[in-house]
């Protein structure tokens, strides 16, 4: 007999006493819970983002689309990037007006080579304002997962109001579950010291947001 | 479970030295206050917390009551998305199938995510055997895996441990294993978050293979997730050619909207925040990102005979948050170590005994280390009754009974440590049900209670150390009742 068939067999017999229940999936859960936390307008929906995010140690900017490409150089040049990597599918006019050596996602092959780049500028999917969260879905405008994670410093563009949602019972209705997925609530973290929060282990130290509306 | 843990004292034995150990005491006693406040802040700003966690529950039974038919569901859609599945009986099983699948790729080193279920099974020192070096790449672990030390806390495993230990540990250890730690490193945590990253780092950039364990496993999409804070955990997830996630079948839930329920109550229950820093989800493999070859080893290790019981397989809800160990006062001062588990505090003395059986002294002794208050319970985002599982369990160890162990049924025998205690329970059944004789009892108690002593004897003597005895009546009541009332309406 296979494990497989051992561990089902096992299930079964264990739970052969157990009352019939045929209640199906739909029925068997109560979902008295909130599909979102108290009623805001969209502005005060963005504003709570942004305070979330800065809550946790994310840097947040807002701008508009014209002065967007203006910003992003600025914090480049404000963070000293000599190299930024950037994804197949971000809007080339965001990078207009920035100077640093740009790298493309499928140049850098090893985590070698993407451990000497400075910075990485990436859109989202979504973003989750009552947690402060922004969800990366490896759309084009995202690039692999590895490439927001090695980098020390990102820079994330939040499409407002479009990308944002309340809670998290809306973000995940918006997500593929067939993507991977990374959700983000702040630059990296510890409490493993004393319990006590720590920023910035392994992930990038300086997350910055940057809401374009 | 582990071998590590194999000869454990039993828990009072390992308490009371614990308990003599300022140091520990007085690390348990910061980190745990520390929390305590924070998460009753970060509960109180959702409104709907009850109905969340009733989700929660309902969730985590349903699931368990149709568990073979989600696990099915499961495996297969994980195979549609790429991803092969292993199943393990035990834990020797589970770790000759990771060890196979690491030596399949030729590499004799892996990088670990922190995961309970890895632990449990004792897989580093299975793979060490084997001549497969693992490291621990979450800083707790790494502090415990550095230290050659055991984990004592679920969700921080070096709580034991306070920042002057760790930055001595740090500089004395990390050239051993790798990059050493820089020179005049200080005890500022952040300094010594900084020491770990630049410890892993070269280790993360070369890893051919990544181990890790999921939170959540979903049957419906055959998605896998991890819930962590560091970034070690996206390390090990994507930069390796191969991941194996070892996960308990527990860990399953039917489907992707239910993780609205718990990615709401698990950062919240566990480090008192809205969200933790990082959430990564993946559904086999994706092309051009992430691992190309991707196992599930689906383990059982005592899961399926803890299904098999009514009452103790409610701790199989447990989604290891934490949140009871931190509220716990056996926990607060006994420390982790004393449980003699991966699992300890509350859901550990409820969690280990039934895993492993309550053969070993230590595991018998678990449902007993608890004064029942029910700070656990209250605090549980999924609704275990650990102070009913506990009681539960006091009776299976005290008076034996019919059990699951290795999926057949077997009869216990009662513990020998508790012959005084049967012995007195059945002197009071039979008392009480022979009035004459409860009678005589009372008012002969009642005839010598100036002689009586303020402490038990013998082996009682442990249990009135901390206890006062009842003080005797002059008169026993029904005595009392009959001068008293007698004729006096009482037959009314």
């Amino acid at each position: 007999m296979s494990s497989r068939e051992r561990i089902l067999g096992r299930v079964r017999r264990a739970l052969a006493d157990a009352p019939v229940d045929d209640t199906p999936y739909e029925r068997a859960v109560p979902r008295g819970y909130l599909r979102e936390h108290g009623e805001r307008t969209v502005e005060e929906t963005v504003d709570l983002l942004a305070e979330n995010l800065a809550d946790y140690r994310a840097v947040v900017h807002r701008t508009d689309s014209e002065e967007l490409p203006y910003l992003i150089m600025r914090l480049l040049a404000e963070r000293g990037s000599q190299s930024v990597l950037v994804p197949p599918g971000l809007p080339p006019e965001w990078m207009s007006a920035a100077d640093p050596t740009r790298v493309h996602d499928r140049a850098v092959s090893t985590p070698h080579e993407l451990d000497r780049v400075d910075s990485v500028v990436t859109a989202c999917a979504v973003a989750i304002a009552e947690t402060g969260t922004i969800v990366l879905d490896g759309s084009p405008d995202q690039g692999r997962r590895r490439i927001t994670l090695v980098p020390d410093h990102h820079i994330c563009v939040v499409r407002v109001p479009d990308q944002v949602v309340s809670s998290v019972p809306q973000a995940l209705e918006r997500l593929d579950a067939a993507r991977p997925l990374t959700w983000i609530s702040g630059p990296s973290a510890t409490s493993d010291i004393e319990l006590d929060r720590v920023e910035g282990v392994h992930g990038p130290r300086t997350l910055e947001v940057v809401l374009v509306g | 479970m582990s071998g590590t843990y194999l000869g454990m004292p039993a828990f009072p034995v390992a308490a009371r030295d614990a308990v003599r150990d300022t140091t520990l005491r007085g690390n348990l006693r910061h980190a745990t206050h520390t929390i305590r406040a924070k998460r009753a802040a970060a509960v109180a700003e959702v409104s709907d917390w009850a109905e969340l966690r009733e989700a929660g529950k309902r969730i985590k039974d349903h699931t368990l009551r149709h568990l073979d038919r989600y696990l099915e569901q499961l495996e297969e859609s994980v195979t549609a998305a790429g991803g092969t599945v292993h199943w393990a009986a035990d834990a020797d099983e589970a770790n000759r199938i990771v060890a196979g699948l690491v030596k399949a790729t030729g590499e004799s080193e892996v990088v670990k995510v922190k995961s309970m279920a890895t632990q449990e099974i004792g897989l580093n020192e299975a793979l060490a055997a084997e001549g497969i070096a693992a490291y621990e790449t979450d800083l707790a672990e790494l502090i415990v895996q550095l230290g050659k030390d055991r984990p004592s806390h679920i969700l921080v495993p070096a709580i034991h441990r306070n920042r002057g230990e760790i930055r001595e540990m740090f500089a004395r250890e990390m050239g051993e294993w790798g990059r050493p730690a820089p020179e005049g490193l200080t005890d500022t945590p952040a300094e010594l978050a900084e020491a770990a990253r630049q410890h892993l780092r070269e280790k993360f950039l070369r890893a051919r293979v990544g181990i890790s364990g999921a939170n959540f496993m979903v049957a419906e999409t055959g998605t896998l997730v991890v819930v962590e804070s560091e970034g070690n955990g996206r390390m090990c997830l994507t930069l390796p050619e191969t991941l194996i996630s070892v996960v308990g079948i527990e860990k399953v839930v039917p489907t992707w909207r239910d993780l609205e329920v718990f990615l709401q109550t698990l950062p919240r229950s566990s480090t008192a925040e809205r969200m933790n820093p990082y959430t990564s989800t993946w559904t086999g493999t994706t092309d051009g990102d992430g691992p190309r070859s991707f196992h599930l080893v689906l383990l059982d290790n005592g899961r399926t005979d803890t299904i098999a019981d009514e009452v103790g397989r409610q701790a199989l809800r447990c989604i290891r948050c934490s949140a009871c160990l931190n509220v716990c006062p056996v926990y607060e001062r006994a420390g982790g170590h004393a449980y003699g588990s991966v699992y300890p505090g509350p859901i550990g003395a409820i969690l280990s005994p039934q895993l492993r059986g309550t053969g070993s002294e230590v595991d018998a002794s678990l449902p007993f280390a608890s004064s029942l208050c029910g700070a656990c319970y209250e605090v549980c985002p999924v609704a275990i009754d650990i102070p009913e599982v506990l009681v539960h369990l006091r009776e299976r160890v005290a008076q034996g009974g019919e059990v699951t162990r290795g999926g057949n049924k077997v009869v216990l025998k009662p513990a020998k440590g508790h012959a005084a205690e049967r012995a007195a329970m059945r002197a009071a059944r039979w008392a009480f049900t022979c009035p004459g004789a409860l009678r005589t009892g009372q008012r002969l108690a009642s005839r010598t209670r100036r002689l009586h002593p303020r402490t038990l004897p013998g082996p009682g003597r442990a249990w009135s150390g901390t206890r006062d005895l009842p003080p005797v009546p002059a008169e026993p009541f029904r005595d009392w009742w009959q001068r008293t009332r007698s004729g006096k309406g009482a037959a009314k």
